[in-house]
């Protein structure tokens, strides 16, 4: 092991993971735990260790098993790259603290399959992140989903129909990518990004490239359900075991915004996109902008906490892809700062909604959480941080990417996207404080108790899901403290020359 | 000004959010639980008025918590204006502390910890805002204001404080979101910083029409100072049990309003940058439309605390009447209110505790002949009540007089008229309380018999707030010589 191919370990330990889980599981169900638990802290601390490389020593292109591009396959491990890293094996690991308490009730016999498929989807954000390689990203991104849709049907009530649902769309979203890449390829006789990046401002033909820009940006969108192609969302995000929606929540999108950023100024460039089209920035910023007001109020007719959520986490989608459509400085440092806070407040907000679940029942309809303020207050002030930080409170992280995404869509005179950053900060401070009231003043009913499998049990949640959820919370605070730093040491970095 | 680096100014805002803790840990032993609230207030003072003399030496100190944004951080800052407005609030805790043991007890109320707690919390919200060195840390504080009192109003949790809670986060937090945040953003934009300067930071920056609304959005933005029409929530506050009432809806919350408006006529957009584009005059008839209106309505209440919570909202906004006039006396006088009617008003309050404490009448209609079995509680009443009217020997005569004298000096007639007119319905809605309680008949059989006054430790409070307003007109030279430097740095 040596510090130029620590990122390759911690991309290659939750999926040697997968297959110790899968083999292991299968003799034993206790050593499930400590092997997933294990591979993730150590792809954890890998990551971090490369973070602190990049940071002290600047990013790097690493080539896997000497293949030389464009052949072989090259992963680029800059700022962006590994802080990425650092994201996805943190919420990872966070979050499966809590997915092995809460699986190991929802799923009894099967923990060593779901883990398999869990493992593996880890490890296949961890190549997303770093891959330097176009057909690779579409490579991984599929290993992403189709676990993803795996995880999904082995959820509750209509969890296959709408991982069906998904398994449509996201393959309809993989299509469009493949096809846009397809173009590329004829364009340009390489999949390299780097190649690619140079290729293409000498190229000719307008219109076929126009076509693979467009067609793969659009397959990217459908994958991260950016409002109007979010359908396929709600349900398989309320659907899937809590387990996994820990996981897949807070980074599926996130990782695909960070997709869209890639292919937007590592392969294209902010000259393609914002000088020669000019008239499509301000339209994808509208499109957000009315994405966010839709699904805000969309969000606000739900009466399920895990409905609620998915819409929101629909509106945040608008936030960030808004926020780097918005082709100045400000805006794409609230659109990546963003995609760190809204990773850990989405992980924060689904961790709790775990907590929950294993005390109130599966059915988190919003007349089951009365009265949970006083059995549960460690949970609900965990939410309430969360909640802090999606309305945009400071010193909540939240609060900052929204304040560089404000300033970002000011500076460029996108007052309507603006104004639905302010609208849906407005409706999240409605959605959740009526989610805390109801938590805070009714007392539970106590007609429902003695129905279906028995009174669920008093009291907090158990130990192992109640840490990650402090943990998370506190990072909450913590990040957004550390903004300054973030902005300044990493962020900066992670900007396209030009803008 | 020269402020040196300490650790002071962030002890002194800290001290009672990490109170919160033993305050939490002695949940099931009252005794305990109370004495740490009251060594938390004293602590508090303590650490505030540590400052006072390097404030009063022309200096002050800093700390900064975290570089959060380029040229905003979250930063603390101690100077004139702070040190006014936090030993006035940290001096008003204590004994709102000690009032509240005797109210909460008397009353045998729930959840008695979770009160102490975010009084605590909502305490070192209070003080950050006070010490806040730039308009981010000050919005920081602000927020955490409205969220660490939201458990205070919602109390009792009925159907009543639901609703209650729901206007008041739907007003407070509304308006910060929607108003101030794009504000703050708006005024980073054009300049670059948020750091709060005295002249302000806006002058050469921004247009007449910028400005202008600007002061809108951070008037109506920083809802707490309760300019009508965005007022609705004070009245509905009152909900709270009555040392919530007294000291954070009379005292700190809605100071914090004014005090945020203020700091940014000062230390945003700067006097002079005012005067030069004539915005002096929204402020003054927006003021004078709310002292009017709110006074008139309070005429109509019969609730006790409501027709209180109507009088705050007139006299906050002779605070900001004060400041828009725009010349030193009308400022100074505007500054001077702020303390004036903080004492005036926590003993009208803490009287209407101490009412409802003793004979459980919350209604005026309810209290004839009351003052004659609460002598101690009706004096005090009447005394704050003549130092809100602005009546000479007490408090509120000088700010009012030092205001009259503002207007007359920039000609502004009307607004001499608007403040006299004013007092006389302070007058006319005070009295009538005072009258009743001495000299109306009690209806037969009401049970007057058996009240007497109310605790010791509500009436101790009560009694200090109502000799200080007397106090402060005879040696009001510390808060003088606090607002001179503001007004005249």
């Amino acid at each position: 092991m040596t510090p130029t191919n620590l990122h390759m370990y911690a991309l290659a330990a939750p999926l040697i993971g997968a297959f110790a889980v899968m083999v292991a599981g299968r003799y034993s169900r206790r050593a499930v735990a400590p092997i997933v638990l294990g591979v993730l802290s150590f792809s954890f601390a890998a990551a971090l260790a490369v973070f602190l490389r990049v940071l002290s020593g600047g990013g790097f292109r690493y080539v896997v098993g000497n293949w030389l591009a464009p052949y072989g396959i090259e992963l680029s491990v800059d700022h962006l790259g590994s802080l990425m890293q650092v994201l996805v094996s943190g919420v990872a690991l966070t979050a499966s603290v809590s997915a092995v308490q809460s699986v190991a009730a929802d799923l009894e016999d099967r923990q060593h399959l779901f883990f398999t498929l869990y493992l593996i989807l880890i490890a296949g954000l961890h190549g997303l992140v770093l891959t330097a390689d176009a057909f690779n990203v579409y490579v991984l991104l599929e290993i992403a989903s189709i676990t993803a849709y795996g995880l999904i049907a082995l959820g509750r009530g209509r969890a296959i129909v709408s991982s069906f649902n998904y398994v449509i769309m996201g393959s309809t979203g993989a299509c469009f990518y493949l096809l846009g890449i397809g173009y590329l390829y004829i364009l340009t006789g390489t999949l390299n990004m780097a190649d690619l990046a140079r290729i293409i401002p000498t190229l000719q033909s307008g219109p076929a490239l126009a076509t693979a820009f467009s067609f793969c940006l659009v397959g990217l969108w459908i994958k991260m359900a950016f409002f109007p192609l979010h359908v396929w969302l709600p349900n398989a995000y309320s659907d899937m075991p809590d387990g996994a929606a820990v996981l897949v929540a807070p980074l599926m999108t996130k990782v695909t915004v960070y997709l869209m950023i890639r292919f937007m100024f590592s392969i294209f460039s902010p000259a393609y996109e914002f000088i020669q089209h000019a008239g499509v920035q301000h339209i994808v910023v509208n499109v957000a902008a009315v994405g966010i007001v839709c699904a805000s109020a969309l969000a606000l007719g739900q009466k399920d906490l895990r409905r609620m959520l998915t819409y929101v986490i629909v509106a945040e989608v608008g936030y960030m892809v808004g926020g780097v459509w918005l082709a100045n400085a400000q805006g794409m440092t609230g659109a990546i700062l963003h995609i760190v806070n809204d990773a850990l407040m989405t992980l924060c907000l689904f961790l709790a909604v775990s907590a929950m679940a294993s005390r109130v029942g599966g059915d988190l309809g919003f007349e089951h959480l009365r009265g949970l303020f006083r059995r549960m207050p460690v949970t609900m002030a965990a939410l309430s941080v969360a909640a802090l930080s999606m309305i945009g409170v400071p010193p909540t992280c939240g609060f900052f990417s929204k304040w560089y995404l404000l300033l970002g869509g000011i500076q460029a005179g996108q007052w309507l996207y603006a104004g639905a950053l302010i609208f849906s900060s407005l409706v999240n401070a409605v959605l959740f404080f009526r989610v805390i009231e109801i938590a805070y003043f009714r007392t539970p009913d106590e007609s429902r108790n003695g129905q279906g499998h028995g009174t669920p049990p008093a009291g907090e949640a158990p130990a192992m899901m109640l840490q990650p959820l402090v943990v998370s919370a506190a990072a909450l605070i913590a990040v957004g403290l550390a903004t300054g730093p973030l902005v300044q040491n990493v962020i900066r970095f992670a900007l396209p020359g030009g803008i | 000004m020269h402020a040196e680096f300490s650790y002071w100014p962030p002890a002194a805002v800290l001290i009672s959010l990490l109170g919160t803790v033993p305050i939490l840990l002695s949940d099931r032993r009252p005794n305990l639980r109370e004495a740490w609230t009251v060594l938390i207030s004293v602590g508090k003072f303590v650490l505030v008025a540590s400052m006072l003399p390097a404030v009063l030496a022309g200096g002050g100190y800093r700390f900064t918590v975290a570089e959060v944004l380029p040229g905003a951080a979250i930063a603390l800052r101690v100077d004139a204006m702070g040190m006014y407005f936090a030993l006035v609030a940290s001096f008003l805790w204590i004994l709102t502390s000690v009032y509240s043991i005797g109210y909460m007890r008397a009353l045998d109320e729930h959840d008695q910890t979770r009160y102490y707690a975010s009084f605590a919390v909502a305490m070192s919200a209070t003080i950050g805002v006070a010490f806040s060195a730039n308009l981010l840390t000050l919005y920081l504080f602000y927020e955490m204001l409205s969220l660490s009192t939201y458990p205070l109003v919602t109390h009792k949790q009925d159907a009543e404080a639901r609703s209650a809670g729901r206007k008041y986060l739907t007003y407070l937090l509304g308006s910060s979101v929607a108003l101030t945040l794009p504000a703050m953003i708006l005024i980073y934009t054009l300049t670059g910083t948020l750091e709060f300067t005295a002249g302000g930071i806006l002058a050469g920056k921004a247009d007449a029409s910028t400005v202008s609304i600007l002061l809108v959005l951070l008037v109506f933005g920083f809802a707490k100072a309760a300019v009508m029409p965005l007022h609705g929530w004070l009245p509905a506050a009152m909900v709270a049990p009555t040392p919530v009432s007294s000291f954070l809806h009379g005292v700190a919350v809605v100071k914090v309003g004014v005090f945020s408006i203020l700091r940014m006529v000062f230390f945003v957009f700067g006097t002079g940058l005012l005067a030069d584009l004539n915005l002096g005059a929204v402020l003054t008839s927006l003021a004078s439309v709310t002292i009017i209106g709110a006074s008139l309505v309070a005429l109509t209440q019969d609730n006790l605390k409501r027709r209180l919570a109507y009088s705050t909202i007139g006299q906050l906004s002779y605070m900001i009447l004060g400041a828009g006039m725009l010349n030193a006396a009308g400022m100074a006088g505007g500054l001077l209110h702020l303390s004036m009617h903080a004492f005036g008003k926590i003993t009208l309050f803490l009287c209407a505790g101490a009412i409802y404490v003793a004979a459980h009448r919350s209604n005026i209609s309810e209290m004839d002949g009351l003052g004659r079995r609460m002598p101690v509680t009706y004096a005090a009443f009447f005394l704050a009540s003549l130092s809100i009217i602005g009546m000479p020997p007490l408090g509120g005569f000088l700010s009012k007089w030092s205001m009259v004298v503002g207007a007359v000096e920039g000609g502004r007639l009307l607004l001499v008229a608007v403040i006299l007119v004013s007092s006389l319905l302070n007058a006319a809605y005070f009295f009538p309380i005072v009258y009743r309680g001495f000299f109306a008949r009690a209806a037969e059989g009401g049970g007057q018999e058996e009240i007497r006054e109310a605790p010791v430790l509500c009436l101790i409070p009560l009694g200090v707030t109502a000799l200080f307003c007397l106090v402060l007109f005879l040696w009001p030279t510390l808060a003088l010589e606090l607002i001179r430097r503001v007004v005249s740095p």
